[in-house]
């Protein structure tokens, strides 16, 4: 065949997991992305026409085949593999607009976080309370009183019916969402601030029932909610415990200032027991994530926003979603840690003859100029996001840990990333004020979103992807929409 | 017993001399015991929250001082409609001009005398280039023309070293101005694209006024302060 003029191309479609579809076949040079998923749904004989994006050496296919080939001078001998990866169904609406800023807290707003469901939200302030806002109507809802110091952490349970929140003092105050009270006492056992909260995961137990929080003192506590009570206290670092996060196989996951992670199991008879330590940062553990953390942290609530009866129906769901999350070989999740050794660390468990499952580092992240605040996997935990006060947002990719881009445009630190639930946007919020929304595929920034009148310390948005909310220093908390 | 007796039956002056000797030492006796009363009752910490609070990834690393860095634009929309602008130097000393200029001589006999070069620091701008040296009439010396200011922001108290972009307004007169000479309380304007200002609008801030402070051509470096 010659090479102008010749009118079909051989490819091969491979799934990530690198198991082909069919055999290698002849494409027409003019197929775009839109016919090869027209191709791959008729294929797997879906019955929607499910969204595919394609890659081709790791970069995204984005004309047809044939330009592609020319442009790259890939020679039409060989065959092309063509990697074929689900997008969302659905697809996020991008936020451009502030639609409303409510003052209300009187001291810097220092956590910001929807419910799962989407339907509701919290913020910790400096002023020691928690509030609680309407979405429908934008407006204050309910002013949770009971903390005596900043709140620095707030976390919602999987279910949607819990609110937890911890304070500088190292008190930890449950609350009840719908009328906004205080339930029992705040319960103190921390000696020092606490630094953050995870619940344990909905497909584990449902309703919720056990979180961990971890503290500047060096321990983390799990506690029942419904007891309102210690069970287990997980002591082993030497310094503060910085990050904590709950797996989905029920690993709970510590990172630390003494540049260590622990690995900590809970036993049949309730103990907590240290399962590794791994220590291959050089500084403080910022930030973990995990690559089932979306999943995780929604339980059971979904793009599809159906209303399950039973909290067998609930479990299920979030079994369900979890398995998918994690991906179609049988391997339990990534972690991946930041830290203040500029560096990003993903962890894979080891396969090796050992019968407890190691983590072991598959990459190491290397690139930002400064520490690294936040990294966050991507819902479909095809991709990792870092934030770092040397003012870019890195995006890697979350399997092998493969640089991708650079995200430039902030002026000063950056603070947080929020992922959009379909996974094609981030959102990151820096010290310079402004919040940035980048587009994943086209590796560039989305909307600008300036209106803050000082550094925003948190940012989140809402799993239903309608909105996003954020709160800084100026004390204000703004609402954004699409 | 003996000082009940005396207090009871004593009259007149000295009677009430004694009785107000008695009542001054048991209201003294009654703070005192009132005090010891406060310190053993056990008292509900009502400390103040501290101001200034910071999430939790910020709260074990050193920060400058959480001053807003930005003032509002409230704050600006009101100084503008005011028409003045506050400066830290609102008076300077006026310079006369044979403090600021020196007469260069020149011609074959050293007669003429309509040179003048500046004794104060300038700037001059990165596109310089000189007038023909016959047609000069105003000589800058490159000792004293300078690129950096130390500017210092007053309220994160802390100073850096930033390039001028240009002079604002000289107080001494509109031609200081033009020839960009540098005395204390010129206005000049400063890059400050390394502090990452944002405007609320979202655009980045690279130029901001700063006053200067010193006596630049006495001291050999410029110091300012910057107009928040």
């Amino acid at each position: 065949m010659e090479t102008d003029g010749s009118e079909s191309v051989i490819c091969l479609l491979t799934d990530a997991e690198e198991t082909p579809l069919g055999s290698a076949m002849y494409i027409p040079r003019n197929a775009g992305p839109l016919q090869l998923t027209n191709l791959v749904n008729t294929f797997l004989n879906n019955e929607e026409k499910l969204p595919y994006s394609f890659y081709v050496s790791d970069e995204e296919l984005l004309v047809s085949v044939g330009t592609y080939m020319e442009s790259n001078g890939v020679s039409v001998e060989n065959v092309l593999k063509i990697v074929y990866r689900q997008q969302a169904v659905f697809r996020i609406r991008p936020v451009n607009r502030c639609s409303q800023t409510i003052s209300g807290h009187v001291g810097e707003i220092l956590c910001v976080s929807f419910s799962p469901d989407g339907k509701q939200l919290a913020s910790g302030s400096g002023d020691t309370t928690v509030r609680l806002w309407d979405l429908n109507t934008e407006t204050p809802m309910f002013t949770c009183r009971g903390h005596k110091d900043h709140v620095l952490a707030v976390a919602w349970s999987p279910d949607a019916k819990c609110l937890v929140s911890g304070d500088k003092d190292g008190k930890v105050c449950c609350w009840d969402p719908s009328k906004g009270e205080l339930q029992g006492n705040p319960l103190s056992g921390h000696k020092k601030w606490i630094n953050g909260i995870a619940w344990e995961p909905a497909h584990i137990s449902y309703p919720s029932r056990r979180f961990v929080t971890c503290s500047k003192d060096g321990d983390a506590r799990i506690w029942d909610f419904t007891l309102k009570k210690t069970l287990i206290v997980l002591s082993g670092h030497t310094q503060a415990v910085t990050c904590v996060k709950w797996g989905g196989d029920g690993t709970i996951y510590t990172g630390s200032q003494d540049s260590t992670i622990r690995m900590w199991e809970i036993t049949q008879k309730g103990q907590g027991v240290l399962k590794h330590i791994l220590t291959d940062h050089a500084g403080w553990v910022n930030s973990l994530g995990l690559s089932t953390e979306y999943v995780l942290r929604t339980g059971a609530f979904d793009h599809t926003r159906q209303q399950p009866s039973s909290d067998e129906e609930m479990k299920q769901i979030a079994l369900e979603r979890y398995i998918k999350a994690k991906g179609k070989v049988d391997s339990p999740e990534r972690l991946v840690s930041g830290s203040d050794d500029f560096t990003i660390i993903l962890w894979e468990p080891s396969i090796s003859l050992q019968p407890k499952q190691k983590m072991v580092t598959t990459a190491r992240l290397t690139g930002h100029q400064q520490l690294v605040n936040h990294v966050y996997f991507s819902p479909n935990g095809q991709w990792i996001a870092s934030a770092s006060f040397d003012k870019s947002v890195k995006l890697w990719d979350g399997v092998t840990g493969k640089f991708i881009t650079a995200f430039r445009g902030h002026v000063n630190s950056v603070y947080q990333i929020s992922w959009s639930a379909d996974s094609r946007m981030l959102l990151s919020c820096s010290k310079d004020s402004t919040l940035k929304v980048w587009d994943i595929r086209t590796k560039s920034l989305k909307h600008d979103l300036p209106g803050h009148a000082a550094e925003v310390y948190a940012v989140d948005w809402s799993p239903d992807g309608e909105k996003v909310a954020s709160g800084g220093a100026d004390k204000v908390l703004k609402l954004w929409k699409g | 017993m003996d000082v009940a007796l005396t207090t009871k039956s004593s009259i007149g002056i000295k009677g009430k001399m004694i009785a107000k000797k008695n009542y001054k030492e048991k209201a003294l006796m009654k703070k005192t015991l009132k005090m010891h009363e406060e310190s053993l009752s056990r008292r509900k910490a009502d400390e103040d929250v501290q101001e200034g609070a910071v999430p939790a990834y910020l709260l074990d690393r050193e920060n400058t001082s959480r001053a807003k860095v930005l003032s509002n634009t409230i704050k600006q929309k009101r100084k503008e409609r005011v028409g003045k602008w506050e400066v830290p130097l609102p008076k300077v000393r006026p310079v006369a001009e044979d403090e600021m200029f020196r007469v260069i001589r020149s011609g074959k006999r050293k007669t003429k005398q309509w040179k003048r070069m500046v004794t104060k620091a300038t700037f001059v701008g990165p596109g310089f280039t000189r007038k023909p040296p016959k047609y000069e009439r105003f000589i800058r010396p490159s000792g004293l023309r300078f690129t950096k200011a130390h500017v210092t922001h007053p309220e994160l108290r802390c100073t850096f070293c930033l390039e001028i972009i240009g002079i604002k307004k000289n107080p001494n007169g509109p031609m200081y101005t033009s020839l960009g000479v540098m005395t204390r309380g010129t206005i000049i304007e400063v890059n400050v694209s390394e502090l990452g200002l944002v405007t609320p609008a979202g655009k980045v801030v690279w130029g901001k006024y700063a006053q200067v402070t010193n006596n630049p051509e006495n001291d050999g470096c410029i110091n300012a302060v910057l107009l928040v």
